[in-house]
């Protein structure tokens, strides 16, 4: 049992001990022989959101919201507060998420500290360009508000700094108007990267939206087939938020024989014929179908059995995408390919954040159940050609990046650690800092 | 629940507003739609919950601060171990439909068997003071003719252990005396709701290691499982359900066996 303090692919956590935050705290009382890190919904994949034989700042019930401007959709609330509990509350007012991840059940703290990015990031860029200010405080006790004007080094350094800089304990955002809870959907079918980027180029400008399912299972003639998605929000209907909980849950670890190549491809094939049978007209839909499909399911990351799961994303530059058709080449030979592989075409909208993720470039997110050496040896193959592309990799899903990959990835990663507070530490920033 | 005017909005008063539970109860009665009194002892804490819960009930605060913002959600801070102030909260808050008793301690048991005044103190807090509210509520309850006393006790207060039963003291007489009050209250349409839940993770409970997790619940479900109950005219309810036959069982064991155990 994996218990709360567990990180989505992680399901067997180290030990570690919790402190369970029922107020914003005036000061960080803490052992100072441990380290600290704050932790939201455990929703980071790999080890970023873990703290071995450190503390972890339990920030679940710190989810109060703070106030709310129903003439500007400026909404300030404390860490803990999850992205689904704030659409249930400014969807019906007439407000959305200006930015949200594929899962709602990521805390707000969460979001800015991963500074995430959605299936609109080619027009509106990471969430960290729509924080207003931010409350920092830091374990010497001061409590900074930061802004970009307001301890502007903090404020850069916290977006995207993986609770390296402080407990956050107040976030106010820019929210975005919203006239109705539907979105239209174009969908269409491509066959390689090429038909992708061509899709993407000519939707872009158009669609807030764009994201592609893309088949890493096939090899041979559907070798690089995909669903490519274009939305955008209706212009008009309801303004009725989605479920508050999930009805179905996977209950228990499936049996690790469950997943293996034949049935992974057969779920691709499955899920493309699902897709393609409605490709050509424009479907309405809800946001939480178009948005956050999993989270139809809870618990769904126990499909992959008690050994867990690794994710990997990455961002390669567009003139690169050459490289990014050999790794999928690698990943479809390797049989250990996943279920839903999302790829989409990064913007240049900068982000404050110093440590963020994003950039202009084919951005490719897949999941590998764990098969130990295997998988990691295929995850390091692909890192090293992110690496060589120029690329990145999203430190939210990584527990293997070493510490020469996360230099590169992370040009600012020198003027990030000046900022980090001594006392906060994670697993993954002791192995890309050599610590 | 019942009700003079079906048409109206119920008023709820929550009394320990602060804790977790009860801000799990104040989110989700506002959500379904209740006019709510908060009361709390910690005025800055009751000030936060009091600006979340009026953005949930959907009545943003466009201007921070002015008092328009208040129309739906009252607020008095207390201090409910002065009993002496009891008459005048119950003054304030008497005209409201359902009472919400969310308010308690979890005091340290081997400081309790060192310290009797530690003990007192939680008997004062946990029972005395809970006891002097309803008191006071029922009379005035009893004379209206209809209205509602939910008051979450504990299954600690099921059967005495060494290891909690000062708390399970004080719970177990609360749920007797409330026990009492539904059998004087019940020819006068009164509702007693009794509520026993088990391991609730709350910031409360930190202290306690989280094993077996199936046992612990979160605010949210308990709070769902109370109101639950409360609409159906429920007697006593366990949250979650599984701690009713937990306790049957832990009930039953005999003294002679149990008293050699450490539970």
């Amino acid at each position: 049992m994996g218990g709360r303090y567990a990180s989505w692919g992680i399901v067997n956590p180290p030990k570690q001990r919790a402190e369970k935050l029922a107020w914003s705290p005036a000061e960080l009382d803490f052992d100072r022989r441990q380290s600290i890190l704050p932790f939201g919904n455990g929703r980071s994949y790999g080890d970023s959101c873990l703290n071995s034989n450190g503390t972890l700042l339990d920030t679940q019930s710190l989810n109060r919201f703070i106030s709310f401007d129903l003439k500007t959709g400026v909404l300030e609330a404390e860490p803990g507060v999850l992205l689904n509990d704030i659409l249930q509350h400014v969807v019906p007012q007439g407000w959305f998420l200006p930015v949200t991840s594929g899962t709602s059940y990521v805390t707000l703290g969460g979001a800015i500290a991963n500074d995430i990015h959605g299936k609109n990031h080619h027009c509106d860029g990471t969430i960290g360009r729509f924080v207003n200010t931010l409350h920092v405080l830091r374990s010497n006790g001061e409590l900074l508000r930061c802004s970009a004007d307001e301890n502007q080094d903090i404020f850069c350094a916290t977006i995207g700094g993986l609770g390296l800089t402080g407990l956050i304990t107040r976030i106010a955002i820019r929210l975005m108007p919203l006239r109705s809870t539907n979105v239209d959907v174009q969908l269409k079918v491509f066959t390689g990267l090429e038909e992708f980027q061509a899709l993407s180029t000519h939707y872009k400008s158009e669609y807030q939206y764009i994201v592609a399912w893309l088949d890493c299972a096939s090899g041979g003639k559907n070798f690089g087939r995909g669903i490519f998605m274009a939305a955008n929000h209706a212009k008009q209907g309801e303004l009725k938020p989605g479920p508050v909980t999930t009805k179905l849950s996977i209950p228990i670890n499936f049996p690790r024989w469950v997943l293996n190549q034949y049935s992974i491809r057969a779920f691709n094939s499955l899920y493309f014929h699902k897709q393609k049978s409605m490709v050509g007209e424009q479907i309405t839909q809800h946001y939480q179908g178009f948005f956050y499909p999993l989270d139809a399911v809870g618990q769904w990351n126990r499909i992959y059995g008690a050994q867990g799961f690794y994710q990997y994303q990455f961002v390669v530059p567009i003139q690169h995408s050459k490289v990014l058709e050999n790794m999928l080449r690698d990943i479809v030979s390797s049989g250990t390919g996943s279920f839903l592989a999302v790829l989409k075409e990064f913007g240049d909208v900068p982000s404050p954040g110093l440590l963020s993720f994003p950039r202009p470039g084919l951005c490719l997110g897949l999941d590998f159940a764990n098969r130990g050496v295997q998988t990691e040896q295929l995850i390091q193959r692909l890192d090293r050609q992110v690496q060589e592309a120029g690329g990145a990799a999203y430190p939210a899903k990584d527990r293997l990046m070493s510490a020469e990959a996360f230099e590169r990835y992370f040009e600012q990663a020198d003027k990030f650690a000046e900022s980090i507070d001594p006392a906060f530490s994670s697993d993954f920033w002791r192995r890309v800092s050599r610590q | 629940m019942k009700q003079d005017d079906q048409q109206q909005v119920p008023t709820s008063v929550i009394i320990g507003a602060t804790s977790a539970l009860g801000q799990a109860v104040a989110r989700q009665l506002v959500g379904a739609g209740h006019r709510l009194v908060l009361c709390a002892r910690d005025e800055s804490k009751l000030k936060v919950v009091v600006d979340d819960i009026t953005i949930r009930s959907g009545q943003a605060t466009v201007d921070k601060g002015s008092d328009a913002s208040g129309v739906a959600i009252q607020s008095h801070v207390s201090d409910f171990d002065a009993i002496e102030d009891h008459d005048a909260l119950v003054d304030l808050i008497a005209g409201a439909d359902n009472f919400w008793f969310f308010y308690g301690t979890l005091p340290d048991q081997p400081e309790c068997e060192a310290n009797w005044e530690a003990s007192a103190a939680a008997f004062h807090t946990n029972f005395t003071s809970a006891a002097s509210l309803l008191t006071r509520l029922a009379n005035r309850l009893e004379e209206r003719g209809h209205g509602s006393l939910v008051v979450v006790t504990s299954v600690a207060g099921d059967r005495g252990r060494k290891s909690n039963y000062v708390y399970g003291t004080a719970k177990g007489a609360l749920s007797l005396f409330c026990q009492g009050l539904r059998n004087r209250l019940a020819s006068a349409g009164v509702q007693v709701l009794t509520v026993k839940p088990g391991f609730i993770d709350t910031p409360m409970t930190k202290a306690i290691e989280k094993t077996p997790s199936v046992l612990w619940a979160s605010a949210d479900q308990v709070a769902a499982d109370i109101i639950h109950a409360h609409e159906r005219g429920k007697d006593i309810v366990y949250s979650r359900w599984f701690w009713r036959y937990i306790l049957f069982i832990i009930q039953h064991i005999p003294e002679r066996i149990f008293k050699k155990t450490s539970l």
